[in-house]
This record gives C-alpha cells, structure tokens and sequence, in this order.
C-alpha cells in the first residue's frame, strides 16, 4: 500500500468512527480530493464534517481551533506546507498558547497536516519543510509521516496529546510503499521510534536519525556505504519529531562509533541541532565524537531539477556524511 | 450570490444627549459595577499595585450590558484586549477578575491570562487582533451543526478591521450561513490612531461587501439599544444569518494608563457623550445610590483581594 493510500484510509477511519472529526482544507472535496488526493472519498462520504474552503489559511486554522475549542477534532489540510506561515498566529498565538494559558489545561485536539519538501520542482514557494519555524513552541507537537508508521495509529495519538499538533507529510513519500525497506534490510519498532538495520541493529557502525521523509534517501545511503565500503548504519525514524523521545534512540547514539542526523531543511537553529544538543548533553563524555548533522543547503530551492538537487539532501549527501564522520 | 444577509430589523435610532430613559436596576449596577471597577484598576495602577497593562472600557460599559441579557449561557462570547466589561457583563465575577489581575487566590485562570485572557466556560478572550474571529466561526459551525440556536459573539474594535483573519472569517461565516455575531465597538480610535486615519471606507461598506447584515447604533440608551439589538439577536440565532451590529461609541480613559494623546476638545466631545454623566444628569435620584453602593463594593472588593494569598499555578512539563 502507497503511504498516500495509507493516509487516506487512515482520515476515512477516522471520520468513520468517530462522528466528531472534521476535516478542512482548500480542494479537498471530491471529485478533486486535494492536490495530493489524500482527502479522496471523504466529502462525498462525510459531507458536513469535510469542507472545502476558501482560500483563507489562517482563517481554517482558526475555525479548526473554534472546532477544537468545542471539544471537536479538526484536521487541517495546508495544500502546501509553505503556505503553514500563513495560518502561523492561529498556531503560535492562539491554539498552542490556549492550551496553558487559561490557567488550566483546555484540550485542543487539531492536526494541521502540512505536505513539505521539495524534489519535485515545485520552486521557492512549493518545495521547503518548513519545521524549524515551529520547533520549540510550548503546547505543540510536531510529527512526520514514515513510511513505517501506521498513520491511523499517528491520528488518533496526536489527538489523544489534546494539545495542536502538525504532520508534515514529505510529498516524494505519497507514492512510496509502506512498510518497505528493501531487499537488504530488516525493520521494526522500539516505541515511537522505527529501526531500519542489517541483522543487528546493535552493531552497526554508524546510527542515522532521520525523519520519515528522508528514509528512502537514507536507506539508499545504508546501502551504497554496505555494498561499496562494508559500513553498517542503523537508520532510526521517529513518528514525533518534537517533543523527540529519545529513549529508543540514547543506546544506540552511546554504542554506535558516530551519529548523523538528517534534516531537508537548511541547517542551524533547526530539528538536526536540537536532536544533537540532546544527545550531546545526555551523552557527553560517552559519545566517541560529536553528532554530525546533514541538512540542505541554506538557500531557497530552485525549481529546476538539476539546481533543486543541489540544494536539498540527497543519497549521496548522507553518504558522504557517514563517511566525513567515520574518517573515511 | 451576493445574498445580502441584511437589514430585517430596524436599527437603534439616535438618544440625544440628556434623554436617557430609566433603567432597570439591575442594568444600572451592572453599568456602575464596571465604571467603577475600571477606574479602581486606574488608581491601583497609579499606586503601583498592579503590574503589567490593562485597556478599560470607560465609556464603553452600555454596549455588553445592553447586549448581555439576549445572550444565552448557551452562546459563546469571544473577546478582546478590553474585555472587562464584556466578561462582568457575562458573569458579574468582580472578585475573579481582580484577582485575575492582581495574580491573587481565586484568579479566572490562576492569574496565567491576567487582564487580556480570560476563560470561563463559554467566555474566551485572547489577546492578538482579529484572531478570535475564525475561531469564533469554529464555534459557530459546530454550533449549527449540534446545537442549533445557540451562536458565537465576537467583540471587536474599528482598529481591528486592519486584520486580514477578520475578513477570512467573515467570507466563510456567511458562505456557511453560520450563527455568528459580530460587535463592532467603534470608538473612533486604534490605540492613538484615529478611525480616519486607519480605515479606508466604511464599516458599513465592507460587511455589504461580504453580504453580512448590519446595524449601525450610535444610541448609549441601554433600553433603547437592547430593543433594537434583539431581532438581529434573532436573526443570527434563529436563521444562522451573520450579523454585524456596529456601535459608535466613545472610549473615555486612555488606550491603556496614561497614554491618552487626544487633543482637549476631541476629550470634550467624547466626555460629553459619556453615559455616566448623562444618566446622572437624567436620573440623579436613581443613579447617586447605586453610584455610590457600587463604588464602594469595589472598594471593599479590592481591599479584600489585595490581602489574598499569591495565585498558584503548575506550569505544564518541561
């Protein structure tokens, strides 16, 4: 099954068995179904509770949190997770804050679903993953879609967190298949965290911390450094990128000889240096050297292909990576 | 479309100056109750006993009081940065509010809000212009869905019509025909900017524009006003109908504290309008007893809450 498959059986599960779930988004309804066809089925079957709206980001942003606010759950379909900084007060100035600041907690289950990243030479206002501007806000989870995560299982979490969360959602992964690693490659899960290995995932020699989106990219990067330099990686991919949960991953991060993570946005101030303050401060003296970080490049993204490929993380930028911190 | 959702009722004619009708005493505390905590909070500010900031609403009392009673438990209200009057109207709650304030025991939200946010039951106010709006249309939508009858008011200013999230959700309010009030409190001035200085046309103009109904009131007669206010009340309620009711009305103190940049003849004009000294004028024999039993109920109101233990409040996990 494709992750936009899984996706789309996920919201229909959910609309289905639970009657207060609504869902809004700008072309969303059918025969359209959204630009990614994500929202597929769900106005015809659920017509009152799935609304396709105007043009209007910040305003569904709004009326998802009024919806919230009622002890309904909304979910927000942002067509290009670009266009979240329009919808950025409702998130930053009102549902997260709402949650705390009336001196009590107020549940507020709403999912603002943002498909990000480039790769598909949509150009500077179509292709960013737009993380790092809502990292770090009090009362506000991220997640991100895995090829490896039930999204059912992703929903109803986020929900259960009664606080606003956002599932960035990599477009390049919508047509990939779920549950794949490959023919090399074994996976399963430790908690929230998706563990992609060889035979064992205690020996390898480098630990990739990644989220969902840039799997593929990374598993690819396990293979070449297995086929062509006899490296073993152990690829972890966490569901929730913010708060992260490091548990599953501190044992490994401890034993491995390096830790590379990966992020497609530029770097600094960003999820790539949050995760190594962490694992820096939790590991410091124990870690055999400093965390690496891959990220793109600081720059808008081109829409040509040939130049957006410059710019994001690609196999051979998480290769090299491996390499540079393994003294190869 | 181009429904325009509008003019059914009558709007509130003109008061002159000097004719105020007789209140009901209930109205008349209510009214008195807020003026006097208003201007009690200006005084502690001047003694240094309250931190931060606070926008009263002096002059502005009439419009959730007349407003108030044809509003039920049911309905939401959402509100701004000047919101006390809007939440005692609502829940005659002077020693929550001050202690909310003031950061003591007894706080609406454990003194975390403070003056600008404030929750209790269906009562929200929030702090950033305009963002209340589509979040108020939130409501209404579930509103009509599951509780039909019931709507979601929403204060806000002249100077809040600047904020595209006003217009997003008047465009969708009235595409889904949802049960959504608006109060325009227009009193000619954005914190020091006045109305003409910040807004291009009409209030009027722009709710046509959307085809929202609306009601222009320049009346500062509580009767009057809530006898022209109920039908539209109605309308939103009964037939999901959007509806702006436009208030003209008069901000008497200061933005905030201290910061009142208005020349002296414009601070005439406005004082002139005040319905303090126009009911006092009108109906001194009603308006001095009440006048005085309010003014020292607050006294005795911040007396008490000033000796109270600190609010206590367990911020959420790291």
């Amino acid at each position: 099954m494709r992750v936009a498959d899984n996706l789309n059986a996920a919201l229909h599960d959910l609309l289905e068995h639970e009657g207060d779930v609504y869902l809004l988004g700008e072309d969303v309804a059918d025969p359209y179904g959204g630009a990614f066809k994500i929202t597929r089925g769900l106005s015809s079957k659920f017509p009152g509770r799935v609304l396709t709206t105007p043009i209007s980001e910040g305003g569904i942003a709004g009326v998802a949190a009024g919806l919230a606010l009622t002890g309904d759950k909304a979910i927000v379909e942002i067509m290009f997770g670009d266009f979240v900084a329009l919808a950025f007060d409702q998130i930053l100035n009102f549902a997260s804050k709402s949650v705390a600041m009336y001196g009590r907690p107020l549940p507020l289950r709403m999912v603002v679903r943002c498909p990000s990243g480039g790769g598909r030479g949509y150009g500077p206002t179509h292709s960013q993953s737009p993380h790092k501007h809502f990292l770090g806000i009090p009362g506000l989870s991220l997640y991100e879609v895995t090829p490896f995560h039930d999204n059912r299982a992703v929903l109803r979490e986020m929900f259960a967190r009664q606080e606003p969360c956002i599932l960035f959602e990599d477009k390049i992964l919508y047509t990939r298949q779920m549950y794949d690693a490959g023919d090399l490659f074994t996976w399963d899960m430790d908690g929230d965290v998706a563990r992609v290995y060889l035979d064992d995932p205690t020996s390898a020699d480098c630990v990739i911390i990644a989220p969902g989106g840039l799997a593929h990219r990374a598993l690819a990067a396990m293979r070449t450094l297995l086929l062509e330099r006899e490296i073993t990686c152990l690829l972890l991919v966490p569901s929730r990128l913010y708060p992260l949960d490091l548990d599953p991953v501190l044992p490994h991060a401890e034993r491995a000889k390096a830790v590379v993570v990966c992020e497609d946005g530029p770097g600094g101030a960003g999820w790539g240096s949050e995760v190594a303050h962490l694992l820096h401060t939790r590991l410091w003296g124990r870690l055999t050297r400093p965390v690496a970080i891959v990220h793109a490049r600081n720059s808008v993204i081109p829409a040509a292909p040939h130049l957006e490929k410059e710019v994001l993380v690609q196999e051979s930028t998480i290769c090299r990576a491996v390499l540079e911190v393994l003294g190869g | 479309m181009g429904e325009v959702l509008t003019d059914e009722v009558e709007p509130g004619g003109l008061a002159p100056p000097g004719a105020l009708t007789r209140l009901g005493d209930d109205d008349l505390s209510a009214l008195l109750l807020i003026r006097h905590f208003e201007l009690k909070l200006l005084e502690l500010f001047d003694r240094g006993e309250l931190s931060g900031t606070t926008h009263t609403c002096l002059g502005q009392e009439y419009v959730p009081v007349a407003l108030s009673p044809l509003l039920d438990p049911a309905d939401y209200v959402f509100s701004n940065h000047r919101g006390h009057g809007h939440y005692l109207a609502r829940h005659r709650d002077p020693h929550g509010l001050l202690a909310e304030i003031m950061g003591r025991e007894g706080a609406i939200c454990a003194g975390v809000g403070g003056s600008q946010h404030l929750h209790r039951d269906r009562y929200l106010s929030t702090g950033v212009q305009g963002e209340s709006m589509p979040v108020a249309a939130g409501v209404a939508l579930h509103l009509k869905r599951v509780e039909p009858g019931a709507l979601a008011c929403v204060y806000i200013g002249d100077g809040t019509f600047g904020e595209g999230a006003v217009y997003e959700a008047l465009n969708l309010a009235v595409l889904w025909r949802l049960p959504l009030l608006v109060v325009v409190e227009n009193n000619g001035i954005a914190q020091s900017t006045s109305t003409e200085r910040q807004m291009a046309g009409t209030i009027r103009g722009r709710a046509e524009a959307f085809g929202a109904g609306h009601h222009s009131f320049t009346s500062v007669d509580v009767n009057e006003l809530r006898t022209g206010l109920a039908p539209v009340v109605d309308l939103v309620r009964r037939r999901q109908r959007p509806q702006i009711v436009e208030f003209h009305t008069h901000r008497v103190g200061p933005h905030s504290k201290g910061d009142d940049t208005r020349p002296a003849h414009v601070l005439r004009g406005v004082k002139a309008n005040d319905w303090y000294d126009l009911y006092a004028a009108a109906h001194p024999e009603h308006f001095a007893p009440s006048d005085a039993a309010q003014r020292e109920l607050i006294a005795l109101i911040a007396h008490e809450v000033a000796a109270r233990p600190l609010s206590r409040w367990e911020p959420p996990c790291a």
